[in-house]
C-alpha cells in the first residue's frame, strides 16, 4: 500500500541537469521557482501561481520559502544565508517558510529530487545550488527592471541591502517586484566566487537567526499553538502492546462529560475528541477498551538483547563487507580480542510531543504539522479523505524537536489527525499525544548487539577485524526498501561500520536482521548511534592491547583517509594530547564518519563519587563550506548533549511487550547540569557544504567510554552506563 | 469560578477548578507561549511564575492559583526580563525554542533572587528544565551575560 502511495505522487526527477528557474508575476509581486528542462518560459503578465523558493512582494517582503523542515537544526537559517548572498536584499526584510505542495519545487536533490523531504542531514547540501541560484536569478530581474524603468544599462545597476540604485536613483524590492516579474528568466545566472562571499561562511554578528527572538518571548508557533475557529482536540488512546487492535470499546460515560464532542475508533485507536485538552483527558479516563492481543509483541527487551547475544555469536545472515579473509587472518594473529556491546532502544522523545491538526471542509483537506515528508503525507491525507493529493494543503510548522521521529513513511500522526477529522464530519482537530503516548508509541531506534573480534600480530598491526550486527531494519517493509536495503543488508543498520576510514588487511561486517514487533525508526544519526560505539571503543581496546597511543593507532590506518586524518589531528592539538591532562581527569577519543561529515571528538572526564562527569569535549568536523559558522558550533553542542544523555541513562525497556517507561521520570536524557563544556572547531574547507544535524552525535558515547577506562579500567560495552549490567 | 491574576489584570474562569493552569492559559485563554512536554512537572516546559515563584503550570490546577498572581511568558517585562531574552537572542540560544519560554521564565526569576549567580547556582536552578536540543551550555552563557548587563 505505502508503495502505491508513494507511486500515486506526482514524482518527477528534478535533476541538477533539468533544473531552470521560472518566474511569474502573482498580485503585483515577483515568485521565482523551478520549471521543468523543456517547457518554454511562462509569458509575461501570466498570474499562474508558481510555488517558488522566493517571493518578493510588492509590500516589500522577501519571503523564502523552504524545501526542508525546521526542527530546530537551522536550516531556515542556512537557506536564507544561500539566498541572500546573491539576491541581496536587507536582511530584516526576509522571513522564511515552509514551502510544500510542488516536488518539481521542493524536491530533495540528494534524495533524487522526485520527493520533499529532511532527513540524513542533506538539507543544506541539497539547497547550496538551488537557493543561490534562485537568489541570483531574482536579482538579475530586478536589476533588468530597473534599467528598463531608468533607461540605464543593467551593468550599472548595483544591488545592496534591499536598494537597487543608479546614480542618484534608487528602488525598493517592492516597488519593482511587478516589473521584474514581466522580465526574462535568465538561463544561467553566474554564482559568486568564494572569495566574494559577504554572508556564507560568515559569524553571528553578520547574521542573526530571525526566529530566535519570537522563540525567546513566546511567540513562535508549533503546531501544538493553531487556531482555527471551532478547533477541537483530540487524545488518543492507543493498543497496549505494539500490534493489539482494538475489539471493542464502550464510551458511554465519557460522551456524556463535559465538553466532549465525540469518541472515535480509528486504526491507530480510540480518538476522544472534546473542546480542549483536559476535557479530553478526563473522559479519556473513562473510556474503557477491549484489545485483540494475539497478534501483538509480548517478548520483554531483555529477553530479546539475550537473543540477540546468542544471535551474535552465530554466522550472520547477510554479509555488508568482506574484504581479504578474516578467517585467515585471525588464524595468524598473535592475539585475538573480542567484545560484546550492547544498545537499548531509544525513544526520540522530543519535547513537543507527536501531533497534528486536520480540516476536512468543502472538499478540500487541510494538514498542519511538522511534516518532514509532506508529498508523502499529503498522499496520505488525499486516501484517507477520500480526494485526490492535489486538494490536500499541507502547513509546514516549526517543530520543537524531531530528531527523525517526525519522518514517518505511514505517517503515523498525519493519519490519525486527518482519520478523527473525516470521523467529526470534517471538523477541525488537533490530535495531540501526551507525553506517554508519545513515549510508548514505538518508532525507536532500534536495539542492537554487535559482536566484535580482531586479531593483532606480535609488533601490534590489526591483522583482521570481525564485526557482526544484531538487530531490527529500519527501511524493511518501507517504499524506501528498494533504494536502501540490498542482498539483506540494509544500509542504516551497518553504516558506520561497513566502511571504516581504518585500513584492514582482512575485514568483514555481518548483519542478522531480527524480526520483532516493535516499531523502529531512525534516530539521530541513524545506524552510527550505535555503529561508531561499538567501532571506536573496540579500536580504544585494540590499542591498548597493541601498546599505542590511541590517536597514533588510529592514524597509522588512515593514509587513505586525508580528512578524517586531519579532524583527529586537528582536534588531538586543540586538546593538547601530547600533554597529560589536567590532575584528576582523564581523555578518550573518538572518530566519526556520518553523512559525508567527518568528526573527532576528544572527552575530558572525571569520577565523582562513582558517577561519570563529563567536563569537557574538544571537537574538530569537517563538513565541507562552512556556511553558517555559529550554527555548526550549535548543532555541534546539541548533538554532543543528545548522545551524552543517551549513553548516560536513557534506554526504553519492554516487559512482556509493554513500554515501561512512559515520562521523563523513567526515560531520563540530558540535563543542564550534565552539559559539558564544549568547543568546536570547524576545518576551513572548499568541498561542497554536507550537514551537521546529526554528526555530532556518533563520536560522544565512545570517547566518554573511552575516557572512562582511563578513569576506571573498567570497558563500558552495555548501554547505557546507568544499566543494571554495568552495576 | 476562578478569579485571579493574570499578567496584570484580573481574570475569571469559570471552566473546572481542577483544571492544570497550563490548559486554562493554553485552550481557556489563548496565550500559547506556555508549553506543554510532560504533564508530571518533569521537564519544565510550562513554568510560569506564581507570586513571582517559577512553578510548573501543568501540575498546579486553577483551585491552586485562586487569588494569586500568575505571570506568563507573555506577561514578563522589566530590567531583568529584558536582559535575558537580549542575552537569549545574542547568543541565538533556541534551536528548535520549544523549552525556551520555560527557560527564560526559570531564568529571569533566578536572577530575580540572585544577581551574580554561578555555575551552581544556573545548575541549580534550570537542571528542572529539559532541553532535547542540548542547548545547555548556551543557556549557561546567557545567563552569565545577561547578568553582566544588569551588573
Amino acid at each position: 500500500m505505502l508503495t502505491k502511495l508513494m507511486s500515486s505522487l506526482p514524482a518527477p526527477r528534478a535533476s541538477r541537469r533539468g533544473f531552470l528557474l521560472g518566474a511569474s508575476a502573482v498580485a503585483g509581486g515577483l515568485v521565482i521557482g523551478f520549471r521543468p528542462a523543456g517547457t518554454a518560459a511562462q509569458t509575461a503578465g501570466a498570474a499562474r501561481a508558481l510555488t517558488g523558493y522566493i517571493r518578493i512582494g510588492a509590500d516589500n517582503t522577501v519571503t523564502i520559502l523552504s524545501a526542508h523542515l525546521d526542527m530546530g537544526q537551522g536550516i531556515y537559517h542556512g537557506i536564507a544565508t544561500l539566498t541572500n548572498e546573491e539576491l541581496r536584499a536587507d536582511w530584516s526584510q526576509i522571513k522564511v517558510e515552509g514551502g510544500s505542495g510542488n516536488p518539481r519545487v521542493f524536491g530533495n536533490v540528494l534524495w533524487g529530487g522526485a520527493i520533499q523531504g529532511t532527513g540524513g542531514s542533506t538539507g543544506l547540501a541539497s539547497s547550496y545550488d538551488r537557493y543561490r541560484q534562485a537568489g541570483a536569478a531574482a536579482r538579475h530581474m530586478l536589476v533588468a527592471a530597473a534599467a528598463d524603468e531608468w533607461s540605464v544599462p543593467a551593468g550599472q545597476i548595483t544591488v545592496e541591502n534591499g536598494v537597487i540604485r543608479h546614480g542618484a536613483k534608487q528602488a525598493t524590492f517592492g516597488a519593482l517586484a511587478e516589473r521584474a516579474a514581466r522580465q526574462p528568466v535568465p538561463a544561467n545566472v553566474k554564482l559568486k566566487d568564494a572569495k566574494d562571499w559577504t554572508y556564507i561562511g560568515k559569524d553571528i554578528d553578520v547574521l542573526a537567526r530571525h526566529d530566535s527572538r519570537q522563540k525567546v518571548n513566546g511567540q513562535q508557533l508549533y503546531t501544538i499553538d493553531v487556531k482555527l475557529p471551532g478547533l477541537l482536540t483530540a487524545v488518543m488512546i492507543h493498543p497496549p502492546l505494539f500490534g493489539a487492535t482494538v475489539k471493542s470499546f464502550d464510551a458511554a460515560k465519557a460522551k456524556g462529560m463535559p465538553g466532549v464532542v465525540d469518541v472515535v475508533q480509528v486504526p491507530r485507536g480510540i480518538a476522544v475528541v472534546a473542546e480542549g485538552m483536559w476535557p479530553a483527558l478526563k473522559a479519556r479516563d473513562a473510556v474503557s477498551v477491549v484489545w485483540d492481543e494475539s497478534k501483538a509483541e509480548k517478548r520483554s527487551s531483555d529477553a530479546l538483547i539475550k537473543d540477540y547475544r546468542a544471535l551474535a555469536l552465530q554466522p550472520g545472515q547477510a554479509v555488508a563487507a568482506n574484504t581479504g579473509n578474516v578467517e585467515q587472518g585471525l588464524r595468524g594473529a598473535a592475539r585475538v580480542l573480542e567484545a560484546t556491546f550492547t544498545f537499548p532502544y531509544l525513544a526520540h522523545a522530543a519535547l513537543e510531543p507527536l501531533n497534528a491538526v486536520a480540516r476536512i471542509e468543502n472538499g478540500r483537506v487541510d494538514v498542519w504539522g511538522g511534516h518532514q515528508m509532506p508529498d508523502i503525507y499529503q498522499a496520505i491525507s488525499a486516501q484517507i479523505a477520500g480526494v485526490t493529493p492535489d486538494k490536500v494543503t499541507m502547513h509546514v510548522m516549526k517543530t520543537g524537536g524531531g530528531f527523525g521521529r517526525r519522518a514517518v513513511v505511514d505517517g503515523d500522526i498525519i493519519a490519525e489527525a486527518v482519520s478523527v477529522s473525516r470521523a467529526v464530519g470534517g471538523r477541525p482537530v488537533k490530535v495531540q499525544w501526551t507525553r506517554e503516548n508519545d513515549m510508548r508509541g514505538g518508532r525507536y531506534r532500534p536495539a542492537y548487539v554487535h559482536h566484535l573480534k580482531a586479531g593483532l600480530d606480535k609488533e601490534g598491526n590489526v591483522t583482521a577485524w570481525y564485526n557482526h550486527i544484531v538487530g531490527q531494519s529500519i527501511i524493511a517493509g518501507t517504499p524506501f526498501e528498494a533504494g536502501y536495503v540490498t542482498n539483506g543488508v540494509d544500509t542504516t543498520s551497518v553504516e558506520g561500520a561497513q566502511k571504516l576510514p581504518y585500513a584492514f588487511p582482512n575485514m568483514k561486517v555481518d548483519l542478522t536482521t531480527t524480526q520483532v514487533g516493535v516499531p523502529v525508526l531512525w534516530w539521530r544519526a541513524v545506524g552510527s548511534t550505535h555503529t561508531a560505539y561499538a567501532v571506536e571503543a573496540f579500536m580504544d581496546e585494540l590499542a591498548e592491547a597493541a601498546g599505542k597511543d590511541p590517536i597514533q593507532f588510529r592514524l597509522g590506518l588512515m593514509k587513505d583517509h586525508p580528512r578524517q586524518a586531519a579532524v583527529l589531528r586537528l582536534a588531538a592539538d586543540k586538546a593538547g594530547w601530547d600533554k597529560p591532562a589536567p590532575a584528576g581527569r582523564f581523555r578518550g577519543v573518538a572518530l566519526a564518519e556520518s553523512f559525508n561529515t567527518f568528526v573527532a571528538q576528544i572527552a575530558e572526564v572525571s569520577v565523582v563519587n562513582g558517577q561519570p562527569k563529563v567536563h569537557r569535549v574538544i571537537c574538530a568536523i569537517d563538513c565541507g563550506v562552512a556556511v553558517n559558522p555559529d550554527n555548526i558550533r550549535a548543532q555541534v553542542e546539541g548533538g554532543i548533549g543528545f548522545g551524552l544523555g543517551a549513553v548516560l541513562r536513557s534506554q526504553l525497556t519492554l516487559k512482556e511487550g509493554a513500554v515501561v517507561e512512559g515520562n521523563f521520570d523513567g526515560y531520563e536524557v540530558l540535563r543542564l547540569d550534565d552539559m559539558p563544556e564544549v568547543e568546536t572547531h570547524i576545518m576551513p574547507s572548499t568541498e561542497k557544504p554536507t550537514g551537521v544535524g546529526e554528526p555530532g552525535v556518533p563520536p560522544i558515547g565512545p570517547a566518554v567510554a573511552n575516557a572512562l577506562y582511563q578513569a576506571t579500567k573498567r570497558r563500558l560495552r552495555v548501554l547505557p552506563f546507568t544499566a543494571a549490567e554495568n552495576a | 469560578m476562578t478569579t485571579f491574576n493574570l499578567n496584570g489584570q484580573t481574570r475569571t474562569l469559570s471552566v473546572d477548578t481542577d483544571t492544570p493552569l497550563l490548559w486554562a492559559l493554553r485552550d481557556t485563554i489563548g496565550l500559547t507561549g506556555t508549553k506543554y512536554g510532560c504533564g508530571q512537572a518533569l521537564c519544565g516546559a510550562c513554568t510560569v511564575w506564581i507570586d513571582g515563584q517559577p512553578a510548573r503550570s501543568c501540575s498546579t490546577t486553577l483551585a491552586d492559583v485562586a487569588g494569586k498572581s500568575v505571570t506568563t511568558i507573555e506577561g514578563v517585562a522589566g530590567r531583568v526580563a529584558e536582559a535575558v531574552q537580549n542575552a537569549w537572542t545574542k547568543l541565538d540560544v533556541p534551536q528548535c525554542g520549544y523549552c525556551q519560554s520555560g527557560q527564560v521564565m526559570a531564568a529571569i526569576a533566578l536572577l530575580n533572587a540572585n544577581k551574580k549567580p554561578s555555575d551552581a547556582d544556573i545548575d541549580a536552578a534550570l537542571s528542572g528544565n529539559i532541553c532535547r536540543c542540548a542547548t545547555y551550555q548556551r543557556i549557561r552563557s546567557a545567563v552569565h551575560e545577561a547578568a553582566k548587563t544588569l551588573a
